[in-house]
């Protein structure tokens, strides 16, 4: 008999913490592989407009972005208060667009250089006039697919 | 010589390291989608013979620089543009071709003929601000999105902006996406969204 009741010494095994880490890897490796690190530091204050009826862009490989607003405070003592173009990295003026989309459509697989969109994401004191500028730029280089980005909400709340 | 015991590493830190990773990338990732106004602008090559256009089939909106809205000459709160919009692309006052049997607005002479006529026209100074513009463009696509919905759910039981989210999610398999494709043009022929954006007025 004394063989059988051999194992019952009452205490539960601790429980192993070796696979642990490898949960844990498994975590890891799928918040690495998602994240999407900033590729542009924003240089123009980029408050965006509120609206409800929008369309989302997927797809990040065929959106070409393009920021507008006025410079970052600590950007006001280089280039001033008025409003500027952000393209990648540079504030530029609004007759480099057009060879900003050339490149940038250039630099995109054969397949997909028809389906791009231009996502402006532009600050919302903004005025017209730029944006206008900016239009006609898109349009002397057939970029005619834009999406004004702006945040998800009620649109009265831009008029406040 | 003896063989020296190597004393085994131990790696019980290794969970902890890891940690320290993961809460780093929970921190610094963002999944998020950018949303906004799909618009189209139009071709800069003017088209090769000038369409003539009624006047009764444009809709003028013009946004002063002030911010204020012009609405067909008149002065328009923003909250009512959505319903001004609604009835002119849903007059149907057209007669014999240009006739509309699926419009149920009041059918008045003096307004649009017919939806696939019917042209919104907007207009705006460069002093205009950003976010007003913004403003007044979401109420133009909501009036279209709300005639499409209506006309959708008439005809196929389903709004029009679900079709064409269920449509856009890549999640939703070929069969269902090949079967609302026709569905969505359908409605788009009825409603097509023609909003001209002219170039602004410089003074």
């Amino acid at each position: 008999m004394a063989k059988f009741n051999k194992k019952k010494s009452g205490e539960l095994p601790p429980v192993s913490t070796a696979s642990l880490p490898d949960i844990v890897f498994m975590l890891l490796f799928f918040f690495m592989t998602v994240t999407v690190m900033k590729d542009s530091s924003l240089l123009v204050q980029n408050e965006l407009p509120f609206a409800d009826q929008i369309q989302k862009l997927d797809k990040k490989n065929r959106i070409i972005y393009i920021y507008a607003g006025k410079p970052s405070e600590r950007y006001q003592s280089t280039y001033g208060t008025a409003s500027k173009i952000q393209l990648n990295d540079k504030l530029v003026d609004v007759d480099a667009v057009a060879p900003y989309i050339l490149q940038e459509r250039s630099n995109k697989p054969q397949d997909i250089q028809d389906l791009l969109t231009t996502a402006l994401k532009v600050d919302s004191e903004t005025n017209m006039g730029l944006i206008s500028d900016i239009k006609q730029e898109l349009r002397k280089v057939n970029a005619l697919k834009i999406n004004y980005t702006t945040k998800a909400g009620d649109a009265f709340r831009n008029l406040q | 010589m003896a063989k020296r015991n190597i004393p085994e590493v131990n790696a019980g830190s290794m969970a902890d390291i890891a940690f320290l990773l993961l809460i780093f990338f929970l921190v610094t990732t963002t999944i998020e989608t950018d949303a906004g106004l799909d618009r189209k602008l139009p071709p800069i090559e003017p088209p090769d013979q000038d369409v003539v256009i009624k006047q009764k089939n444009i809709f003028t909106v013009v946004v002063s620089k002030d911010n204020q809205l012009l609405v067909e000459d008149e002065l328009m709160e923003l909250k009512n543009l959505r319903e001004a919009a609604v009835t002119f692309l849903d007059n149907g006052g057209g007669a014999g071709e240009d006739a509309c049997n699926y419009c149920q607005g009041a059918k008045d002479p003096a307004s649009s003929d017919n939806p696939t006529k019917a042209i919104i026209s907007l207009q705006n100074d460069r002093e205009t601000s950003y976010k007003t513009y913004i403003a007044v463009q979401n109420e133009l696509v909501a009036a279209y999105n709300e005639l499409r919905d209506r006309e959708s759910n008439r005809l196929y039981g389903i709004p029009f902006t679900t079709m064409d989210k269920l449509y856009k999610d890549p999640k939703t398999p070929k069969e269902d996406r090949d079967e609302l494709k026709p569905r969505i043009t359908r409605i788009q022929e009825l409603f097509p969204q023609k909003l001209s954006e002219a170039e602004p007025k410089s003074n």
